[in-house]
């Protein structure tokens, strides 16, 4: 069986972040990393092709700028090849421009994936719509919010994390699951899979070749605009105490001060 | 101007934050129309109360069966659009089947999102949308620029909800959901019901949230238990969640749920900004972490430099001695 995983590729989310002044985007210089969110998603795609015995995953991205560290990091794992879609008119994107980017990134796998796995918001941006756009646009199914998943027959079985415990959801394939974080560990890359992921094929695509237009990604497909960026209401600290034993007491008197005791 | 309300319910009763959306929505109109759409088995028996916080037609699609509602709820509103009825806004409350519908509805007409929403408001007849960022540090305000409607997903807890005064019956709209073939494929065989004491996360006045600091999967048990006896709601920090000690559903910030209780117990968590982002609003906030440096200090009420294996475990005592 063959998986695609798609995968974004993020600031490190360990350093401070900011907005491009003029463009209200988020300031991507520097070293991009994979987003952790899509790590569960690169796991859960490698244990089900060993269990089917066979096929391979298949890594989608998109970046403005031919960035591939983060996908370097995927391919460490096991992935066997990736197709990134670079292209500055790519800047600005919103959810449904990447899905469609990555609509079309996977109408161009020869075999066609019988999977696509992806998380369920990306770290950085966290719209959540994307995997369901994605769905839409391919005309597959979907099950959001996969709290654990299962291959077989033809086709996927899912828990899907609910309000009050989880739904088991069975879809025909091809379809697009979403990954909630935490349901796999993912593996730690060997000094093997660095050095075999170096030689991985990456398939470079623009937006052009993907025939799609201008109008329909990056800012000008976004069809949104920020207005303004403001400071929100400040909330300040209060009393500290440090804790010789006693701090319990402390806090009692506070959940009974507020009426909560 | 117009606005449909995505109504979700369970067993005939519209979830909380529909009710706010409803009366966002009221305050938003200015004379234009509020609808509601609403699906499910049980629907018809949530109508009143959809009518009670100012829905004036409420569209029903009953019944959907073994379908995940997504593919065919969303066909059914843009079949509804297409045809000429379309609202200039629709509100989506941020659930996972709601978010769904609103994917699906956004691909169908080709019409962008805006998500994770917090405050609304009208500006020169614009809807302006506001966004917390950087860990509710700042705040984004945003608008859609082309053709509408506009598909707003908002978080809980952004609006009040409040009845409309003098509100009357709604006209009830019986809605049949298109066949979509693929697309509606997934089909539901079970449902599982994991045993909950106490209310909802991001209904409970009390949340008391676990982070990294607890130290183990098991030292979980305290957030529970202290939850517990406060009658509130046990959460959690990202961190614990990516490492697979509690379910997903119980994660509170950013990529998690937005919670505003009357008090806010954080044991053991830092205060990421992307945690930080989802109980900020809470009225009052206690913080243990054993680091005197951890962000978290800078927004609580109380802040106690502490381990937590040591403070909860008393603090659970003491409170238990109380209520014997």
């Amino acid at each position: 069986m063959n998986v695609a995983v798609c995968v974004k590729q993020i600031p490190d989310p360990a350093e401070p972040s900011a907005l491009d002044a003029s463009t209200h985007t988020l300031v991507r210089e520097g070293k991009l990393v994979l987003d952790d969110s899509d790590s569960y998603g690169v796991e859960m795609a490698l244990q089900l092709v060993e269990t089917s015995g066979g096929g391979d995953v298949i890594l989608i991205s998109m970046a403005p700028n031919n960035e591939t560290s983060g996908l370097r990091t995927a391919l460490a794992m096991g992935a066997a090849s990736a197709v990134l879609v670079s292209d500055p008119l790519l800047k600005g994107s919103d959810a449904l421009g990447t899905a469609k980017v990555l609509a079309a990134a996977i109408r161009t796998l020869e075999p066609a994936p019988e999977l696509v796995l992806t998380a369920t918001e990306s770290t950085d941006g966290y719209t959540g719509t994307t995997p369901v756009q994605l769905a839409e646009l391919l005309g597959w199914p979907s099950v959001t919010f996969a709290k654990h998943v299962e291959v077989g027959d033809g086709s996927v079985k899912v828990q899907r994390q609910t309000e009050a415990g989880y739904d088991e959801v069975t879809s025909p394939l091809p379809a697009v699951v979403s990954v909630t974080a935490g349901v796999v560990e993912p593996r730690y890359p060997s000094f093997k899979g660095i050095m075999a992921a170096r030689s991985k094929p990456v398939s470079e695509h623009t937006v052009s070749s993907l025939g799609l237009t201008q109008d329909e990604v990056g800012f000008s497909g976004a069809r949104q605009a920020v207005v303004s960026v403001q400071a929100a209401e400040a909330r300040s600290g209060g009393e500290i105490v440090i804790d010789e034993g006693e701090a319990h007491e402390r806090i009692v008197a506070f959940l009974e001060q507020i009426k909560v005791l | 101007m117009d606005i449909l309300v995505l109504a979700e319910q369970s067993d005939g009763s519209p979830l909380g934050i529909v009710l706010e959306l409803l009366t966002a929505a009221r305050s938003l109109a200015g004379g234009g129309a509020v609808e509601a759409f609403t699906w499910g088995a049980g629907a018809s028996g949530a109508v009143g109360v959809l009518g009670e916080y100012g829905a004036t037609r409420v569209y029903n699609a009953g019944d959907i069966g073994d379908s995940l509602p997504g593919p065919r709820v969303a066909a059914a509103i843009a079949q509804q659009i297409t045809a000429g009825g379309a609202p200039d806004a629709i509100f989506v409350p941020t659930t996972y089947d709601a978010r769904d519908v609103a994917g699906r509805l956004s691909a169908r007409l080709d019409r962008p999102v805006l998500t994770n929403i917090v405050g609304l408001a009208t500006e020169g007849g614009d809807l302006i949308s506001e966004h917390a960022i950087f860990g509710g540090s700042q705040v984004l305000r945003a608008r859609f620029t082309g053709d509408g409607p506009g598909i707003y997903v908002i978080r809980a807890k952004s609006f009040a909800a409040e009845p409309a005064e003098g509100a009357g019956a709604p006209e009830v709209v019986a809605v049949e959901l298109p066949e979509t073939g693929p697309t509606d494929a997934a089909k539901v065989g079970g449902r599982h019901v994991e045993e909950q004491s106490g209310p909802k996360l991001d209904e409970a006045t009390v949340v008391v949230s676990g982070g990294r600091g607890l130290g183990s999967a098991e030292n979980y048990g305290w957030i529970v238990e202290l939850a517990d006896l406060l009658h509130g709601a046990a959460g959690a920090s990202r961190a614990i969640v990516d490492s697979g000690w509690v379910p997903y559903s119980h994660q509170v910030g950013q990529t998690g749920k937005t919670v505003k209780p009357t008090v806010y117990i954080a044991a053991g968590i830092s205060g990421a900004t992307q945690h930080m982002v989802g109980m900020k609003a809470a009225k009052n906030i206690i913080a243990i972490n054993k680091d005197a440096d951890a962000p978290i200090f800078s927004i609580a009420d109380l802040g106690v430099v502490g381990d937590v294996s040591k403070v909860l475990p008393k603090l659970i005592e003491s409170i238990k001695g109380r209520q014997a």
